[in-house]
């Protein structure tokens, strides 16, 4: 065994690591959420979905905006790493955004009535899933790394900088969405219409589960940049 | 040769090229009629009437022509090797980038001027002022339609599937100005005064420079070989 592959084993054991730390994080967040937290007082047990959805659409856009970062720095720096990296990054996205986009409709469904509304936020999701299926597209109709990696980072770069458009864009749309529960201000005093803050006992799992999403997304991406990584020695072994 | 003259080279050797066959320019006006009678039979003419079809099919015929033409752009440069050529020549690939976008933008204006008149026959839309405005949306429109189109068109032209993948890049980046202009055109429609628009138009146009501006920065990087 190389130095290297040592190298590349010790990045996929520490990426397995991080990720079962992740999963028993997820198990922690069912467990709270279904058996020690109570229903909410307007939406009952569907409200329950957000502690899942809440954090993979945290994740997604983590994992999709470090595509774009690191296609800018492969482009400055020419390490095939780099390239790697954001690979990984955009199949873990990918993986968080099919998560958002299936329990998405199934809350909606008990609380809109449909599976599927065109509001903003589902919109803004959707294109962004779209965008990296092409990258994926792309990619796969590249048999050159070098191109591989150059024009995955070109279309990187472009998606980061659509995402306030797309924002945009569907902002300008009247959103039927559900406004962000954490950091609202507290209501001031004399206003009936103002939805108070989450309860701590609500909150408690969202909080837990976010930490949960970070770190599975952290050990997919690891677990995934050293495969990518072990893939990139095959093939330069093979081709010396 | 100064980066000005270089663009101008660029673009006038694409659009004499265009001239002598004008096989792009053909195929995208029969392309946009045709999807302009498609939505016609689509529709259930006792519920959906022609004028608040209009603006729709418009920006979905504008789209979709656009799309065809753009593929044409360097899929023209893949016959004898030409683009190697054009790298070989002492011109930087920016200069490439804004010749390339000039004709794609002079080619995608043709095809407007000629598709909009048709648009107008075809939904009996009153002519009158209401349309020079429509036609000054689809400028602004094709800006920002074809400056992600070119840069996405150098890259799909290197793969097997350039005429299916130049879509599937290029859609995500045409919903938001499509999105501008169809708010635009419907207002424009209505009679609204211009306060009502200018909103609309000036996201337009920070869209056009946002994306020629971040298009034209990352094509080396594009046509490094």
């Amino acid at each position: 065994m190389s130095p290297a592959s040592d190298a590349i084993d010790r990045v996929i054991r520490r990426g397995r690591a991080i990720m079962v730390a992740g999963l028993l994080g997820v198990a922690a967040v069912y467990v709270l959420s279904l058996g020690f937290t109570p229903p909410e007082a307007s939406q009952g047990l569907a409200f329950k979905i957000l502690y899942v959805h809440a954090p993979s659409a945290w994740a997604m856009e983590t994992a999709f905006v470090m595509v774009g970062l690191t296609g800018a720095l492969y482009l400055w720096l020419g390490d095939r790493r780099l390239d790697v990296f954001a690979e990984a990054s955009a199949t873990v996205g990918m993986v968080f955004g099919a998560i958002l986009l299936l329990s998405g409709p199934i809350w909606g469904k008990t609380i809109w009535g449909a599976w599927w509304v065109w509001d903003p936020r589902l919109t803004f999701t959707l294109l962004l899933y779209l965008l990296f299926a092409g990258y994926f597209a792309l990619r796969s109709a590249l048999s050159d790394p070098v191109e591989r990696a150059r024009f995955g980072a070109v279309i990187g770069i472009m998606g980061t900088v659509l995402v306030p458009f797309i924002h945009l864009t569907v902002y300008l749309f009247r959103s039927q969405h559900p406004m962000p529960v954490l950091g609202r201000p507290p209501c001031p005093p004399d206003s009936p219409n103002c939805a108070p803050a989450l309860p701590w006992v609500l909150l408690r799992p969202l909080l837990l589960s976010f930490v949960a999403f970070t770190t599975l997304y952290i050990g997919f991406v690891t677990t995934r940049y050293g495969i990518g990584l072990r893939r990139v020695e095959e093939e330069s072994r093979d081709a010396g | 040769m100064s980066l000005r003259r270089a663009v101008l080279a660029i673009a006038a050797k694409d659009l004499r090229i265009e001239w002598r066959h004008r096989t792009a320019f053909t195929s995208a006006i029969v392309f946009a009629v045709l999807v302009l009678v498609v939505f016609i039979f689509a529709r259930d003419e006792g519920s959906v009437s022609l004028a608040a079809l209009a603006p729709t099919v418009l920006w979905v015929m504008l789209a979709l022509a656009t799309v065809v033409t753009l593929n044409r752009a360097f899929l023209l440069e893949r016959e004898h090797h030409a683009l190697e050529g054009i790298l070989l020549a002492p011109i930087s690939p920016v200069a490439l980038f804004w010749g390339k976008w000039l004709a794609n933008l002079a080619l995608v204006l043709v095809v407007e001027l000629v598709a909009i008149p048709l648009w107008v026959l075809f939904f009996n839309i009153t002519p009158d002022l209401r349309i020079l405005g429509t036609g000054a949306v689809a400028i602004l429109a094709a800006i920002g339609f074809t400056a992600p189109g070119t840069l996405f068109s150098a890259i799909a032209v290197r793969t097997r599937f350039a005429e299916l993948l130049l879509p599937v890049l290029l859609l995500p980046f045409v919903i938001p100005p499509l999105f501008f202009a169809a708010q635009a055109t419907v207002r424009l429609l209505e009679g609204a005064p211009v306060s009502d628009l200018i909103g609309w138009l000036r996201l337009l146009a920070l869209y056009d420079i946002a994306f020629l501006a971040l298009a034209s920065i990352l094509f080396p990087a594009v046509m490094d070989q």
